[in-house]
């Protein structure tokens, strides 16, 4: 071992294939479900603009859908290269978890996901609805069980702990229902599903400038100001509970992302600052007394642990915490004002052509995701320096992998990422430039190609049959 | 937490990781062949083609690999901690080939220039052979053995690359464009499908001679594999397998020459099979040779068992609409068959 550079690489490894990974998913969660409204909205109103959006739609998610997969892929294997004593002690805790999660929802999804992105034609409507349901049912079962790992890790229960410091099970359920879980889960999924309504926001948005007359444009966005409408103001309030929740179990973490050092009655909330690890206080403070009491006990007097409750050696890195989680409240705020005036401007039929508005929906286009990854910032580095809660430091799981190593890999994970996920989104881009079109035509190898005018032969019913199996 | 005492978890769930890693290898091994062989098939047309028959099942075939690592770290956690950063910079040049090659799917169809077409065209290529030749790494560099101190791996840099596992990586990458070979010849018409049996044909032959190569260095890895092979009762195990291999040999060849759709694709899996069971016997009981075995290696039981559960119930279900899956896309891939 190479001591704390090692490590600190690792950290920074992981968390910049994970903070790409988040966000894939993140986004396949929420367009997911979006495609399954919109095919549902097809099947029964037989509206064309529904399909259209779905088409439109589709080919982003399968892009997406990929690059999710495969930094997906990564992660799975990362434990061991990067944290194999992580992964020697707590894997007979949180490795079963994730086995279910690939029995019950990767290949779900994986098995479906063909039928939804190619099988229209072959199978029909009703069982393709069937397939899209599946998949978006697969990515928030995904959802269920990684956050389960997640929440374990940073509220951990259901278990001994054996003479050389590994974990061993014994209660599944408390396992599984960590104390944390209630409310990451339900926190996460509608992150999720900001992260997309603000994105499918700005496109329709974007179309709306450039011709105000576009139905499909003008579905889309409303559908996503419908979603910031409801969505945003219970984000905040799942929030809120996210935060009594950490208060209880990991009261440091709630200091640091407030910027608390004193534990004292009335504590203060700390609007803006500078937390200084030396000196353990805030530089150029502005704050609010007695509020920050009230917004995480609900009580105007209500003592609220500081930093300086645990040793520096227990702390994690303040400034960090302590700004992602003003990024992430304020643009939840953001988000829900958006959604209030869309709600108003609805009246009177002016949504469609309030620009100003527009304007600012396409500048929020990344606001879901920068939220979120702001907030697994404040998550994972306001546990810190432990990777299980209280029980198994950052520096105690770390692999047996020199620094040259680490660092070699770490070049290369940043290189290739850069250069196919930058790809990647340069073609979402792409896509969602071209304003969608009545007959949006979708990503099948199976329907008719205009230019070229082929129907493949199999994939007539009859024909297949005739084919099968390829046999003379 | 339930116990079962008459069932021994770890050779159960060795069974079932092995039974992950062999379906991994026998669907990933044809679309990663299919991707090795862009290195001789160069017209647009017929790479479009040879992609549409693999981009609606290749997630699902990737999965197994999800399922193969999530399941070592799960039941074998003590494998998976020592495996992992024994072969680091092999499995970390699979996963960015993976990663690549996944995204190349979506990408060659997307780009708009030429240039760009060709870049995703040969990542999908490059991807997948650099995919296919640190897997062979990985393999020979589990069967001649890794360095273990308490519970970690404590060898160094580079004692994975050594001529056999080298010679490992170059077969895995010709037996998957053989897998792919075969796979092109079942699912196309035409000339693509005439030249493919000329692939299989040649791959066919490298594949033979490498499976000789391989299981002829292996027993002389260490003393153990040998007394395993040719001692008794591995005797009775090992001795049909070169019987099963001539025989699959001689069906391949003769389907070929008949221009049979399927028969050399079933062959060429067989070998796979085979080749997979001559491994395990090598490798009984040890997970990580030549000192951790399953039992060592294993979770607790309650772990094992609680995962154990959920595998027997979901894997029968889970196999059944990846057939599901397979049988809607069914039948002939046309060349001209626009994917976007
Ligand atoms: C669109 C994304 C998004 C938005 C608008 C918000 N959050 Fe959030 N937040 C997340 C996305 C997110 C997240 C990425 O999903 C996190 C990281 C881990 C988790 O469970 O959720 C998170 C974590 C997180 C935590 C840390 C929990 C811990 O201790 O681990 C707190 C206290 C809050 N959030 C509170 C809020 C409040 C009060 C918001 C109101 C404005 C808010 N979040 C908006
Ligand atoms: C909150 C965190 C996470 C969530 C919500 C999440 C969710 C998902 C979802 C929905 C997918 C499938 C869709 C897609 O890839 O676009 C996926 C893929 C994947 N994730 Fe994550 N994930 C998270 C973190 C992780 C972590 C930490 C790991 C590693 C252990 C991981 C491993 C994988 C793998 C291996 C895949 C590919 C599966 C496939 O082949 O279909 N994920 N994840
Ligand atoms: C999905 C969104 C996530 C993001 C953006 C994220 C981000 C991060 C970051 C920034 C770190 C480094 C913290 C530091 O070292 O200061 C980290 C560490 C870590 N996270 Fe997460 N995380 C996410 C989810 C998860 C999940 C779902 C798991 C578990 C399955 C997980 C497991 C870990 C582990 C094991 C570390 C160890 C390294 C460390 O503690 O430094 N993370 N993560």
């Amino acid at each position: 071992m190479s001591g704390i550079d090692a490590i600190f690489l690792a950290r920074a490894q992981f968390a910049f294939t994970i903070g790409f990974h988040i966000v894939l998913p993140a986004f396949s969660i929420g367009l997911a479900s979006y495609l399954m409204v919109l095919e549902g909205l097809w099947l029964r109103t037989g509206r064309h603009v529904y399909q259209d959006l779905f088409q439109y739609w589709v080919k982003a998610f399968a892009l997406v859908f990929a690059m999710g997969v495969v930094s997906g892929l990564v992660m799975s294997y990362e434990f061991g290269t990067n944290w194999s004593a992580f992964a020697d002690k707590a894997g007979p805790v949180i490795g079963p978890l994730m086995g279910y999660e690939v029995l019950t929802a990767f290949f779900l999804e994986a098995g479906f996901l063909g039928i939804m992105l190619f099988g229209l034609q072959r199978v029909g409507p009703a069982l393709h609805f069937t397939a899209t349901c599946v998949v978006a049912f697969g990515t928030l079962v995904s959802a269920f069980w990684i956050l389960s790992v997640n929440s374990w890790m940073q509220t951990p229960q259901g278990f001994e702990m054996t003479a050389d410091g590994h974990f061993m099970p014994t209660d599944w359920a408390a396992i599984i229902f960590n104390p944390s879980f209630f409310v990451r889960l339900p926190h996460m999924v509608l992150a999720a599903y900001l992260c997309v309504a603000f994105f499918v926001g700005a496109v329709g948005a974007w179309h709306l400038l450039r011709d105000h007359s576009n139905e499909a444009a003008r579905t889309m966005f409303s559908m996503a100001m419908w979603m910031a409408t409801i969505v945003a103001p219970l984000q905040i309030v799942v929030g809120d509970f996210h935060g009594l929740n950490s208060l209880h179990y990991q009261p440091t973490k709630v200091a640091a992302l407030e910027g608390d050092w004193e534990t004292e009655a009335g504590t203060p909330l700390v609007l803006f600052g500078w937390p200084n690890m030396q000196t353990e206080r805030n530089d150029y403070e502005i704050a609010l007394p007695h509020l920050g009491s009230l917004v995480l006990m609900h009580e105007w007097n209500g003592e609220v642990k500081g930093l300086k409750a645990v040793p520096p050696a227990d702390r994690p890195y303040v400034p960090v915490v302590f700004w992602a989680f003003r990024i992430m409240v304020g643009l939840g705020l953001l988000m829900a004002a958006v959604g209030l005036a869309s709600l108003i401007l609805r009246r009177g039929g002016r949504l469609y052509r309030a620009e100003w508005l527009h304007r600012i929906v396409v500048a929020m286009a990344p606001a879901g995701f920068v939220a979120l990854l702001a907030g697994w910032v404040v998550t994972e580095v306001g546990r810190q320096p432990f990777t299980v809660y209280g029980l198994l430091r950052t520096a105690d799981s770390v692999s047996p992998v020199g620094l040259p190593g680490v660092a070699t890999s770490l070049a290369a994970f940043a290189v290739v990422y850069l250069i196919v996920y930058g790809a990647g989104f340069s073609y979402l881009f792409a896509l969602t430039r071209r304003p969608p079109v009545p007959g949006e035509r979708g990503p099948s190898p199976s329907q008719p190609t205009r230019t070229a005018g082929i129907t493949p032969g199999p994939a007539l019913p009859g024909g297949a049959a005739a084919t099968l199996g390829g046999q003379p | 937490m339930m116990t079962l005492p008459w069932l021994d978890l770890p050779l159960v769930w060795a069974g079932l990781i092995a039974f992950a890693v062999l379906a991994y290898v026998v669907m990933d091994g044809f679309d990663l062949g299919t991707g090795i062989l862009f290195a001789v098939e160069h017209e647009a047309h017929d790479r479009d083609t040879m992609v549409n028959t693999i981009a609606p099942v290749w997630d699902g075939n990737e999965t197994w690999l999800v399922l193969g690592g999530g399941g070592l770290f799960a039941v074998f956690p003590l494998a998976y901690a020592v495996i992992m950063p024994a072969l680091y910079p092999a499995i970390i040049g699979m996963l960015l080939a993976l990663v690549f090659r996944g995204v190349a799917f979506e990408f060659r169809f997307r780009a708009q220039s030429r240039g760009g077409r060709a870049t995703w065209d040969f990542a999908f290529a490059g991807g997948s052979t650099v995919a296919a030749l640190c897997q062979g790494l990985t393999l020979g560099g589990i069967l001649q053995g890794v360095h273990v101190e308490g519970r970690a791996y404590a060898g160094g840099w580079w004692d994975w690359l050594t001529p056999f596992t080298v010679l490992c990586g170059v077969a895995v990458v010709v037996g998957y464009a053989l897998l792919g070979a075969t796979w092109l010849v079942w699912r196309t018409e035409g000339a693509l499908q005439r030249r493919c049996y000329k692939h299989a044909g040649r791959l066919g032959a490298l594949t033979l001679t490498a499976i000789g190569a391989v299981s002829i260095w292996t027993p002389m890895l260490n003393a153990g594999f040998a007394h395993r092979w040719f001692g008794w009762p591995g005797l009775a195990l090992t001795s049909p397998v070169p019987v099963l291999v001539a025989l699959l040999a001689a069906g391949f060849f003769y389907g070929l020459a008949r221009r049979h759709h399927l028969t050399p694709f079933l062959c060429a899996l067989g070998w796979f099979v085979l080749g997979f069971a001559g491994l395990g016997i090598s490798l009984f009981p040890h997970i990580v040779p030549p000192s951790i075995t399953i039992w060592d290696a294993a979770a607790p039981p309650a772990s094992q068992a609680f995962l154990l559960v959920g595998a027997v119930v979901l894997v029968p279900i889970i196999l059944a609409y990846t057939g599901y899956a397979y049988w809607v896309f069914r039948g002939k891939v046309q060349p001209d068959a626009g994917y976007h």
